[in-house]
């Protein structure tokens, strides 16, 4: 039995949201766990998954995070911002982001909290949430499951849209709204529960529905056949120290866990 | 022999000179990265005030703001890029110093190419759904025309001017932007009455007629008014593939946001020599590109 940490399990379920995908998806990834899960799948089982550099290159491998080293992406195709904002209309793309918030409709907060005109605590702003939402398949990591970030009601500020048909003319949700996974320190959820509503999809090992529903501002549903997120491989946990080389998923977590955490 | 010779060199005073108070001025470059800042360290320095500015922002608008510039900021997000959080923008925006009209990335876009067509808006899917319709109720939701659709009518970003910063430009106003992201300079400037440009040196237009640096130059030359030569202009932001962001500058100016920027204005905004106040131009050389 190969020994894992939560980092390392969270970034292979973060590779696993692109199971089903297009098989020359336009992946987004922002943040550590979604950089190396989409970097994993394109590494395992989705090659034809287009990444960028990070800044302005399509990369025809993915880069490796932290100091390069001498290590030179390898072009394949130019994707500057102009070239973004002009394909996320086009729809075959998949976004996969850290919010600061989410509520029971999927709708995320990266703006602010508090009291709009004058926030407790202001963040980046909306960024490309609004337009990723409504045209893209988006999915999420939340590094700290707790119901400061998984809220009752609806987020501080809306930013990037979720399954709240009164937010929409006639409840009718637009064309491109497609939520599929969030992944967390304890689970994983998805949008598979009637109308869209936020299922458990996964449990960590050595975690309960409960302690997952505890954590959770609004209520989560079961499944009847609910089971654990799967442990990574020996070649999964290679690669990912391959694309990691610095062991920045070291520093996801505090004191970076192990896996396994009944163990 | 009575031909006119066009000539729009200038200075950054000159530039800012240009300016009133009041206006809506959009600024070029993203983040930490390519901002005018030798013409945001001069609007700093001046009387000008209520300003609406409109920008994918960085330090210029922390800058700003912590100046008391802003009247109302357009934007989708503040950043500088390696430092993911802007500490002035924060303060001022929890302080609610200023308006905001806080729109998606690409609705911002989609309000440039509006303002530079000379249309009232664009329409897009970006917005619905979300508080950006909330909080910014001038922005309608029409029917589509043709189906049972609807879609967000994302309004024109009128700017009076822009300002950006480039790697070469000529008396003309012709520019190549050494890279790589050219962002959304030219439709800043397609958006705006007047353009105005820094750039790290002046060339000849001989200089321009080259394959590569065409494919860089997306800022056609009526567009631009006025055109000053400021070596290391973008400093502390970065200027690719020349130079790379001040980590270290930007952490100490981002420090100043809570205990007060007065001594940061005066040492480097209010200095006569702001190349040697920022460690000299070989130091800003030897600054390394950003890695994302």
């Amino acid at each position: 039995m190969n020994d894992y940490s939560l980092a390392e399990l969270c970034i292979c379920a973060g590779a696993d949201i692109f199971r089903d995908e297009h098989p020359e998806v336009f992946a987004t990834v922002i943040g550590l766990v979604p950089r190396l899960g989409g970097s994993l799948a394109k590494k395992t089982f989705l090659p034809g998954l287009m990444m960028s550099d990070g800044e302005y290159y399509f990369a025809a491998e993915p880069v490796p995070v932290g100091k390069r080293n001498g290590y030179v992406p390898k072009k394949e195709g130019q994707i500057g911002y102009e070239r973004v904002f002009d394909l996320i209309p086009k729809g075959n793309r998949h976004a996969f982001v850290g919010p600061v918030q989410v509520d029971k409709y999927g709708q995320m907060n990266l703006s602010c909290i508090g009291d709009y005109k004058a926030p407790k605590v202001t963040m980046l702003g909306v960024r490309g949430l609004p337009g990723n939402t409504v045209n893209n398949r988006t999915s999420m990591f939340f590094a700290n499951h707790n119901t400061r970030a998984l809220v009752a009601g609806e987020v501080d500020m809306v930013s990037g849209a979720g399954y709240n048909p009164e937010r929409y003319p006639g409840g009718k949700y637009p064309v491109g709204l497609d939520h599929r996974s969030i992944v967390t320190n304890l689970c994983v959820l998805d949008f598979e529960g009637p109308d869209h509503a936020i299922r458990v999809r996964s449990l960590h090992p050595g975690v309960s529905f409960d302690e997952v529903q505890d954590n959770t501002g609004f209520d989560l549903i079961r499944p009847d056949n609910l089971g654990e997120t799967p442990s990574p491989t020996d070649e999964q946990l290679k690669i990912i120290s391959e694309l990691d080389p610095h062991n920045m998923r070291a520093y996801i977590f505090k004191d970076n866990p192990s896996g396994r955490k009944a163990a | 022999m009575g031909y006119p010779v066009i000539d729009k060199r200038m200075s950054v005073a000159d530039i800012v000179d240009q300016l009133e108070s009041g206006m809506t001025i959009g600024i070029g470059g993203w983040g930490g990265r390519r901002k005018p800042m030798a013409l945001i360290r001069e609007i700093v320095k001046s009387d000008l005030k209520d300003l609406t500015i409109a920008a994918y922002g960085g330090c210029d608008v922390g800058m700003l703001a912590s100046a008391r510039k802003i009247k109302k900021l357009i934007f989708g997000f503040v950043s500088l890029d390696v430092i993911p959080l802007e500490a002035h923008f924060r303060r001022a925006r929890s302080a609610g110093e200023f308006e905001v009209m806080e729109v998606d990335e690409g609705m911002f876009q989609l309000g440039l190419k509006a303002a530079a067509q000379r249309l009232d808006f664009l329409p897009c899917l970006a917005g619905l759904g979300t508080d950006v319709l909330t909080h910014n109720p001038d922005i309608k939701v029409m029917k589509s025309p043709y189906s049972d659709d609807h879609y967000v009518a994302m309004p024109a970003i009128k700017l009076d001017v822009a300002l950006c910063h480039v790697s070469e430009a000529d008396q003309l106003g012709n520019s190549f932007i050494g890279g790589p992201d050219v962002f959304f300079d030219e439709w800043f400037c397609r958006a705006a009455d007047k353009s105005f440009l820094t750039t790290e040196k002046i060339v000849e237009t001989s200089a321009f007629d080259d394959d590569h640096k065409i494919m860089r130059m997306p800022i056609e030359r009526n567009l631009i008014t006025g055109v000053a030569e400021v070596p290391f202009g973008a400093h502390p932001t970065s200027n690719g593939p020349d130079y790379g962001i001040d980590v270290a500058h930007l952490k100490a100016y981002s420090a100043t946001a809570k205990e007060g920027w007065e001594g940061y204005v005066s040492e480097f905004i209010e200095t006569d020599d702001y190349l040697k106040s920022v460690g000299g131009a070989d130091h800003i050389g030897s600054l390394p590109l950003p890695v994302f």
